[in-house]
C-alpha cells in the first residue's frame, strides 16, 4: 500500500478529528495523529488484514525549539515536540511514519511533562525506545509498564536533548562547567 | 662508586638501594584493565605484540585495581563513570599513577561543549601523572607517556630530606634533568 491508501484506510476507521494530516512530500512521507489516538491508531496498524504493520523499525522523539534569539527570528517551526513511529510490514511490504505533534510542555506550564499514550503493549520494542524518549525528551508515556530512565542515572535532574536544557553545575561533586 | 666496582668476582653488580628499587618499580608497572571508550582499541593495541607494552615490564594487565601500579583512563569519563573511576583509583595501592589518554580524558575533548554527560577532563576526579593527547593517541603515544612515568620513577629519592627533581621530556624523547639555575 502507498502512504496514500494507508492515509485513506486510517481516516476511513478513524476521521480526521484523529488522523490530522499527511505529507507526501517529504522522502519519508509520513502521516500525522492526534496524540490522544495514537494508542487505538497503533493497534489498527498492527492488527488489520490490510496494513499489519507489525515491526516498529523506530521510535524517536524531536524537540523543535531555538533559543538563540538571533535565529528564533528565522526559525521556520512553531515550537513544539514530535514522537516519530517508523512502521514496516513484513507481511505487506510497506512502510509508513506515523508522527504524533504536542505543546513542549503540558498546558504550556514549564516542567509539567507532555503526555502521550504509550505503545509498549503493540509494540514490545517500543518499551525500551519509550523509556529512551523519556530519559532524554521528557515525554510521559501514560500506560508504560516501567517509565524510568534508562541511559541517565536514575538521579539526574533534567532531559538532556531538550533544546532548553541547562547543563549542569556540578555531579555529585564533580564540577561540570 | 668506583672504589666498590670490580672488586668482587663476576656476576655480582653493585648498585645504590635507590636505584635498585627505581628500577625494579619503573619495570614492573602493572597497568589496570581499564577501557572506557575508543581509546581501548588503541591501548590495547599498544598491549599486543606490534608495539609490546610488555617490552617495557607494562604487560601485566591486571582485572583488579588492587594488583595494579598505573590507571590508565582510556576513554570518555562520563559522570556516570566519574565515580567509579574514583572508587578504583583508591582501591588501588601506593604508589600508584594515572595516565589520562585521549582527548575526552584529558578536557572533555569533542564533548567538551555539548556533551551534557562527559566530565571535562580526568583530572577533576583524579590526579593525573601523564597526558597522552591524541584523538586516539597512537600506540607510540602511549608507550611515550609510559616512559614518562618510569622517568617519574627513576627521579624518586628515599633519603630523608632529598630533593626530588622531576625530569622535564625533551623532544628527542629522552628525559633530562632539569636545569639547575645559580644565583
Amino acid at each position: 500500500m502507498t502512504i496514500q491508501e494507508i492515509y485513506q484506510r486510517l481516516v476511513d476507521r478513524f476521521g480526521a478529528d484523529k488522523i490530522t494530516g499527511i505529507n507526501e512530500k517529504a522522502t519519508d512521507p509520513w502521516i500525522e495523529v492526534a496524540p490522544a489516538a495514537i494508542g487505538e491508531v497503533a493497534q489498527f496498524l498492527k492488527g488489520d488484514d490490510q496494513l499489519a504493520l507489525d515491526s516498529l523499525n523506530n521510535l524517536s522523539a524531536t524537540d523543535f525549539l531555538e533559543t538563540d534569539a538571533k535565529l528564533a527570528a528565522k526559525f521556520p517551526y512553531q515550537p513544539h515536540t514530535e514522537v516519530v513511529y517508523h512502521l514496516y510490514s513484513f507481511r505487506r511490504k510497506h512502510r509508513a511514519v506515523i508522527k504524533v505533534k504536542f505543546d513542549r510542555w503540558k498546558n504550556n506550564e514549564a516542567g509539567q511533562l507532555p503526555e502521550v499514550p504509550t505503545v509498549s503493549h503493540v509494540w514490545g520494542i517500543a518499551d525500551w525506545h519509550e523509556r529512551e524518549a523519556y530519559d532524554m525528551m521528557g515525554i510521559h508515556f501514560v500506560g508504560h509498564p516501567n517509565l524510568v530512565r534508562i541511559l541517565c542515572p536514575d538521579d539526574w535532574e533534567g532531559y538532556p536533548l531538550r533544546k532548553d536544557y541547562e547543563f549542569p553545575e556540578e555531579y555529585h561533586g564533580v564540577r561540570g562547567q | 662508586m668506583t672504589w666498590i666496582e670490580g672488586r668482587f668476582e663476576e656476576n655480582v653488580v653493585t648498585t645504590t638501594l635507590e636505584q635498585a628499587m627505581n628500577w625494579a618499580k619503573q619495570s614492573s608497572i602493572w597497568p589496570m584493565t581499564f577501557g572506557l571508550a575508543c581509546c581501548a582499541i588503541e591501548m590495547m593495541a599498544a598491549g599486543a605484540s606490534r608495539f609490546d607494552i610488555d617490552r617495557f615490564g607494562a604487560g601485566a594487565f591486571r582485572a583488579t585495581p588492587r594488583q595494579a601500579d598505573l590507571m590508565i583512563v582510556a576513554g570518555t569519563v562520563t559522570y556516570k563513570m566519574a565515580s567509579r573511576v574514583r572508587r578504583l583509583y583508591e582501591q588501588m595501592p601506593d604508589p600508584k599513577y594515572v595516565i589520562a589518554m585521549g582527548a575526552c580524558t584529558i578536557g572533555g575533548g569533542p564533548y567538551f561543549k555539548h556533551g551534557y554527560h562527559v566530565v571535562k577532563g580526568v583530572d577533576l576526579v583524579v590526579p593525573v601523572d601523564v597526558y597522552v593527547p591524541g584523538c586516539p593517541p597512537r600506540p607510540e603515544a602511549l608507550l611515550e607517556g609510559l616512559m614518562r612515568i618510569q622517568d617519574k620513577i627513576k627521579s624518586k629519592r628515599i633519603g630523608k630530606g632529598v630533593r626530588e627533581l622531576l625530569p622535564v621530556p625533551h623532544h628527542s624523547g629522552y628525559a633530562q634533568s632539569p636545569e639547575h639555575i645559580q644565583g
